[in-house]
């Protein structure tokens, strides 16, 4: 388990201090698929670095299975680093090594013998699905498959949590559906901790369980993957889920307030609910973005209206007795 | 002063040096250059490595002033001439060698002058390791020295291999300079007989040799450096 407690990270350059991370909570159970999601500049890297110790947090603790990783001595932090690894978006393999003495490096560094990690890392190779390109050079291979050996070197320790920092962004839309399903797997089959940084939204859909979304530095929510997609809370949150900021600039707010529906399965989702509101209340409703997205093996949709202010209420009270509906008010705009 | 270059007896005479004289002149001027590029890298490597490693933020981050006193040693070594340094090292050749005149005398001024500049160029070859890279290295556990001999030397032999060229080639030229101390080789020769005794025709000879020899290191050392370089797809 990840436990990041009041976690703050402030970097000093020469226009000023720069606030990375700000009192950050969270909880990464083991074995789950953890995404962080956030704008570019959210913070997401140092987040992640702060968990391994590649940055060194001004403030809060990092435990991981109970040991606080800020506490280590350097050495003891090199031990730790071999169960937490890492991937990158530019995969960052040696590229003056084959792939098999790329899977092999971190076991030479902790001083497994020559014999022993070659097999090993023919066996994770095998597993990442590149066992012919044991003795080809990095540059000999395309995005996806770098990332297959970085991902087997990143394993080559038995890791107990595998750190994944922006690991699909600089792959094409198919490829990235291959490395995902593959972590997919890793985690299914080893049960390694994934943490996925990500500014995709695509990305955490097709594999996370939990999400958190990052924005300037601050978690502005988080929870199961379902329910911040379907539901999102946050001003961030609905940016990422509906991107273009229809939300904020569509209606005046003196007059017309907003109200988000969240409904889950198609029995509800065909309810005519614009029209009935009309008809059964009279109530004039506007609508202002709709959506349907497959989550989980559900479909849930979302819709935003717009809802004159002195109807709210009638409106609230309708929408409530529908089943699997939930309706809230969107207040927090800007 | 090139009147008269080619005459029987300059050509006669070339040909006899060309017999006596130059094959081991040749053999000289190879060996002074190889022995003392191999001993200014001996040096200049560990430092160059030290430059990048021993800076903030560097894989081995060493105390500023030792940093900053490291960075003064090399940049005035670096700016004295060679015909000076030659002479200022001479009780250093006589302490190691026994004496100052010689090919192997003509050693010790070369490696003086050459380390401080293989260390710059290390450091540069080691700049252009993608810190990407050594990030990684350190995000599985890598110890400061892994870093330098597993990944910083290691991804950069290529670029090494090319600067060591550069350096040896420089070197060449420095060791002919040496023959105006009696440093034997191709450069006395051109200086005994274009200087002191007006054959221009030998002294042209050597200077060709040299030139020739220049490109041979040159040529080696590129296919190596190329050869050797895993992001070029053979
Ligand atoms: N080493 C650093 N020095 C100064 N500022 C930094 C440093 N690293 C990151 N930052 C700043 O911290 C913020 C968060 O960066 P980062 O974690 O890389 O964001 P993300 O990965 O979400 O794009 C940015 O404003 C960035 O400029
Ligand atoms: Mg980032």
């Amino acid at each position: 388990m990840i436990e990041i407690r009041h976690l703050s990270k402030t970097f000093a350059s020469p226009e000023g201090e720069v606030n990375a991370l700000h009192d950050i909570n969270l909880t990464i159970p083991d074995g789950d698929v953890y995404g962080i999601i956030g704008m570019s500049g959210a913070g997401k890297s140092t987040l992640v670095r702060c968990i391994n110790m590649l940055e060194k947090p001004t403030g809060g603790t990092v435990m991981v299975d109970g040991r606080d990783m800020g506490a280590l001595s350097p050495a003891e932090l090199r031990k730790a680093r071999r169960d937490i690894t890492m991937i990158f978006q530019q995969f960052n393999l040696l590229m003056q090594r084959t792939c098999l003495q790329n899977v092999c490096f971190p076991m030479e560094l902790s001083g497994v013998k020559k014999a022993a990690a070659r097999k090993r890392a023919m066996e994770l190779l095998e597993l990442v699905g590149l066992p012919d390109k044991a003795g080809a050079y990095p540059a000999q291979l395309s995005g996806g498959q770098q990332q297959r050996v970085a991902i087997a070197r990143a394993l080559a320790t038995d890791p107990k949590v595998l750190l994944c920092d922006e690991a699909t962004s600089a792959l094409d839309p198919s490829t990235t559906a291959q490395i995902l399903s593959l972590i997919r797997d890793i985690n299914a089959k080893l049960g390694i901790t994934v943490v996925v940084i990500t500014h995709q939204m695509s990305v955490v859909k097709e594999i996370c369980r939990h999400v958190a979304i990052l924005d300037r530095g601050t978690v502005a929510e988080e929870g199961l993957v379902s329910a911040v997609f379907a539901a999102p809370r946050s001003q961030a949150g609905r940016r990422l889920v509906f991107p273009g900021r229809v939300d904020e600039k569509v209606i005046d707010p003196a007059r017309r307030g907003q109200l988000r529906l969240v409904f889950r399965d198609s029995a509800t989702t065909s309810i005519p609910l614009v029209a009935r509101m009309a008809r059964e209340r009279g109530i004039l409703a506007s609508v202002i973005s709709a959506t349907t997205q497959p989550l989980g093996g559900e479909t849930y949709g979302g819709m935003l209206l717009s809802i004159p202010h002195e109807q709210m209420a009638e409106a609230r009270a309708f929408l409530g007795s529908i089943a699997n509906l939930t309706a809230e008010e969107v207040s927090d705009h800007v | 002063m090139y009147n008269g270059l080619i005459s029987a007896d300059s050509v006669a005479q070339a040909l006899q040096c060309l017999k006596t004289e130059i094959p081991f002149a040749i053999w000289e001027t190879f060996y002074v250059t190889v022995i003392s590029t191999a001993l200014a890298v001996l040096v200049g490597l560990p430092l160059g490595v030290l430059l990048v490693a021993g800076e903030k933020g560097g894989v081995l981050p060493l105390p500023g002033w030792l940093m900053k006193a490291l960075n003064v040693v090399i940049n005035l070594l670096r700016s004295i001439p060679f015909l000076i340094l030659m002479i200022m090292v001479f009780p250093l050749s006589r302490l190691l060698i026994g004496t100052t005149v010689g090919t192997t005398a003509t050693i010790v001024p070369l490696v003086a002058a050459a380390f401080p500049f293989i260390a710059r160029l290390v450091e540069s070859s080691l700049r252009e390791v993608d810190p990407n890279i050594v990030e990684a290295a350190q995000s599985m556990g890598a110890t400061p020295l892994q870093i330098i001999t597993r990944v910083m030397l290691p991804e950069s032999v290529p670029s090494l291999l090319h600067n060591v060229t550069i350096a040896l080639t420089t070197i060449l030229g420095y060791s002919a300079m040496s023959g105006i101390i009696g440093g034997g080789g191709l450069g006395q020769i051109a200086i005994n007989y274009g200087y002191y005794r007006y054959k221009y025709l030998v002294m042209l000879l050597a200077v060709v040799l040299l030139i020739l020899l220049v490109q041979f290191f040159q040529t080696v050392g590129t296919k190596l450096a190329v050869r050797s370089d895993k992001r070029l797809k053979h």
